[in-house]
């Protein structure tokens, strides 16, 4: 059976056009990608207040800027809406929306009006998980929302939590359902698999994951709820419950929900550098192993998270092993990322910086992660300001600089208009000089002892705080330029032209902005994404 | 568009690119049904993790009675039996049939959940008197959820294959299949909960 695609369907004329599309519920996966994006940046905006709050408040050893509970529910803010209204749709949702139809050479997604309601799930959720802070009782239980902690504490706020986790849940596996017919499913023909650029097998193998691994937390927040308004006993040990069933569940997906987090990162990075170092991407073949690679010992190592739970010596000896072994694939994917730099005809703009920042901080974050697994190490150092300062190097030094970095490179696509350098390399060298001074003094932290998650410390450690909350004081900063840049670009930007960059994957080439039906006439077969640099003389 | 210096890299395919496509519904409908799949995964394994390590308290151990489930596993083996031969019926074309053999899958899950409420009344515990019952009350729940839904579902294609007017005919098959995949799953799923629940 075949169905009609006619491309009048995602642009019918009842949708609204100009910038009132984006308000509506558009079926054109570039508006939902956009949409994806402002939406996920405005919570971007509110998570990183709240980190500013925690930053502020412990510039100083005492709670005098926040109640210990106020706080405390803070940093389950912070936690959540970073999560998950940030990171995990813009870096899945906005930019596998706006290019994987691009990348398999198709005119929109696979399930175009599913598409828009996995989107237009996350206003309402997000308005939902801030609207819980106001209630009696917010959530103040972190974002992993351990029990009994979870159940025990005022819990109408923790109630709207779940509701919300689990709509924002529900939009994710939509969203990978999405990706994955679409990767398998709605390729151009003639265009194989091994032809695809590289942040289609990223997303591909982070949408397994998506829909392997969200439903099993889905399943474990309504026991947890159950628990909070039916007073079941599931995670309650008062009723003979228990609660390290709940956090091998939680785990299940948030072990790979880090990798939900930066496996499409490492797809976007894969797509930026060889474009501005003008040479073809290192090792292919080798990158998707290495994906797959992930996306299978990503699955089995969750427990790495529980060795001070109780968890019995031959299962730490096997998460220990498992994790270790993911350094491999990873380590692979670096060596490949520089590779690729080395040699290359290296434009430092800045998308390009934002990359090499984002290989940098990794780096740092990859071998603190290698360092956890060990499980004498990780009980040294569990519950400490180590694994905040590990958690920032992979999420916010790895994930948010390929975010920004993906920013600078796709927005002529988008707008048609350059963005302004200047203010770029001004907006990376704040970021990377912020982040840096914040998370890095954590390290040491948390290895003398400061435990995570609390509002007081002891006195010692103050200067190194203030350090810290300087950092964070200048990543509130370096919003400010990138802000103007957006602004300053989308007005008066240069225009582009429609391939500033010279590139051939197939998003460029067509004009930018892109017609609705993404290709006039019929869409480009790309067979080397990467061919740059293929007879030297044509280039430039 | 602007032509690219390397654009010898790019070619055009010649063959007639068709707006025509395969039809993925199916494919969406399967890769959601492996996510549903992973939430039933999760509570087998909470379920066998409990019994596994958590002993429960004297006098809080059940033998579940087995005649109600047993036919409950009838019924729905059954029921996947007649959807199969309402299919059946579609590709031939006969649409009366295919709405009675529907109209028999329906009632086969509405006395599936109907057993189920039965035996709910009729238990020795309640949902909050121990773990074990908590889980219990937890998995059946949500796969009678799911029959209740399926249910649901087959009445409406079966007002939808209706001779006349109706939407769905040999040629457009797929809002019966797809029902019919989810049945089976929720079938399979049983027999799954009933192995584990009922007879380990």
């Amino acid at each position: 059976m075949t169905i009609s695609i006619d491309s009048k369907d995602s642009n019918n004329s009842l949708q609204p056009k100009g910038w009132l599309r984006y308000f509506s519920f558009s079926l054109d996966h570039k508006v939902i990608g956009i949409q994806y994006l402002v939406c996920g940046f405005l919570f971007y905006l509110i998570g990183g207040t709240l980190a500013s709050a925690i930053r502020i408040e412990l510039a100083s050893p005492m709670s005098d800027f926040m109640q210990r509970d106020v706080y405390n529910q803070v940093l389950t803010l912070h936690g959540t809406i970073m999560i998950f209204l940030w990171i995990v749709p813009v870096v899945n949702g906005a930019f596998g929306n706006y290019l994987i139809p691009f990348y398999v050479g198709a005119r929109d997604m696979a399930f175009p009006r599913l598409n828009a309601v996995a989107f237009w799930l996350i206003p309402p959720s997000g308005l939902m998980l801030v609207a819980s802070y106001f209630v009696e009782g917010a959530a103040q239980a972190g974002w992993t929302a351990y029990p009994p902690l979870s159940i025990t504490t005022p819990q109408s706020g923790q109630l709207i939590w779940i509701m919300s986790v689990l709509l924002l849940g529900g939009s994710s596996i939509f969203g990978g359902i999405n990706f994955i017919a679409t990767i398998i499913k709605l390729r151009r023909p003639g265009l194989k698999l091994m032809q695809l650029p590289m942040y289609c097998w990223a997303m591909l193998g982070t949408s397994l994951l998506v829909v392997l691994s969200t439903p099993v937390l889905a399943g474990t927040l309504i026991l947890l709820s159950f628990d909070i308004v039916a007073h079941t006993g599931f995670f309650n040990p008062v009723l003979g419950g228990n609660v390290v069933v709940y956090q091998h569940l939680f785990w299940f997906y948030s072990h790979p929900a880090v990798y939900i987090m930066v496996l499409p990162a490492f797809g976007l990075v894969s797509e930026i550098l060889p474009v501005h170092s003008r040479k073809p991407l290192f090792g292919y073949t080798t990158m998707v192993f290495s994906i797959m690679g992930i996306v299978v010992l990503g699955l089995v190592v969750w427990a790495h998270h529980m060795f001070t739970s109780g968890t019995p010596p031959w299962m730490r000896l096997f998460f220990t092993i498992a994790t270790a072994f993911i350094a491999v694939p990873t380590g692979i994917k670096f060596f490949n990322w520089v590779a690729t730099l080395w040699g290359g005809k290296i434009s430092i703009n800045s998308a390009m910086l934002f990359s090499c920042g984002f290989i940098i901080n990794f780096v740092f974050g990859g071998i603190t992660g290698v360092a956890l697994a060990q499980v004498p190490f990780d009980i040294h150092v569990h519950d400490t300001y180590f694994v905040v300062a590990h958690f920032h190097y992979i999420v916010y030094g790895g994930t948010v600089f390929i975010i920004f970095s993906s920013i600078y490179h796709w927005f002529p696509k988008v707008t048609g208009k350059l963005m302004s350098e200047k203010l770029g390399i001004l907006h990376f060298a704040i970021t990377f000089i912020g982040f840096n001074l914040c998370f890095a003094p954590q390290h040491w932290l948390g290895l003398n002892g400061m435990p995570r998650r609390v509002a007081e410390y002891d006195p010692q450690f103050q200067f190194v705080n203030q350090i810290s909350s300087v950092g964070a004081l200048l990543m509130a900063i370096s919003t400010i330029p990138f802000l103007i840049n957006i602004f300053l670009s989308i007005r008066n930007g240069k225009d582009s032209g429609d391939n500033p960059w010279n590139a051939l994957t197939p998003e460029w080439l067509t004009s930018s902005p892109p017609p609705v039906e993404n290709w006039i006439g019929e869409a480009p077969l790309v067979e080397e994404p990467y061919g740059y640099g293929k007879p030297i003389s044509q280039e430039n | 568009m602007t032509t690219l210096d390397s654009s010898k890299e790019i070619k055009k395919n010649d063959s007639e690119v068709s707006e025509h496509h395969e039809d993925f519904r199916m494919f969406g409908l399967i890769t959601f049904l492996i996510a549903d799949g992973m939430t039933f995964a999760g509570f087998f394994a909470a379920y066998l993790t409990y019994k596994a390590v958590n002993p429960l308290p004297d006098g809080a151990i059940y033998e579940l009675e087995l005649p109600i489930p047993t036919l409950n596993t009838i019924l729905l083996l059954v029921s996947s039996a007649t959807f199969h031969k309402a299919g059946k019926a579609l590709l031939k074309n006969k649409n009366s049939y295919t709405q009675k053999w529907l109209i028999v899958t329906a009632l086969l899950g509405i006395t599936f959940l109907i057993c189920q409420l039965f035996e709910y009344f009729n238990l020795p515990f309640g949902l909050t008197d121990n773990l074990f019952a908590s889980t219990f009350y937890a998995l059946t729940g949500f796969h009678g959820l799911h029959v209740t839904l399926g249910t649901l579902m087959i009445l409406i294609i079966s007002w939808q294959t209706r001779p006349k007017e109706g939407r769905i005919t040999n040629q457009n098959m797929f809002p019966l299949e797809a029902v019919e995949l989810y049945w089976h799953f929720v079938d399979g799923i049983w027999v799954i909960l009933f192995i584990i629940l009922y007879l380990l």
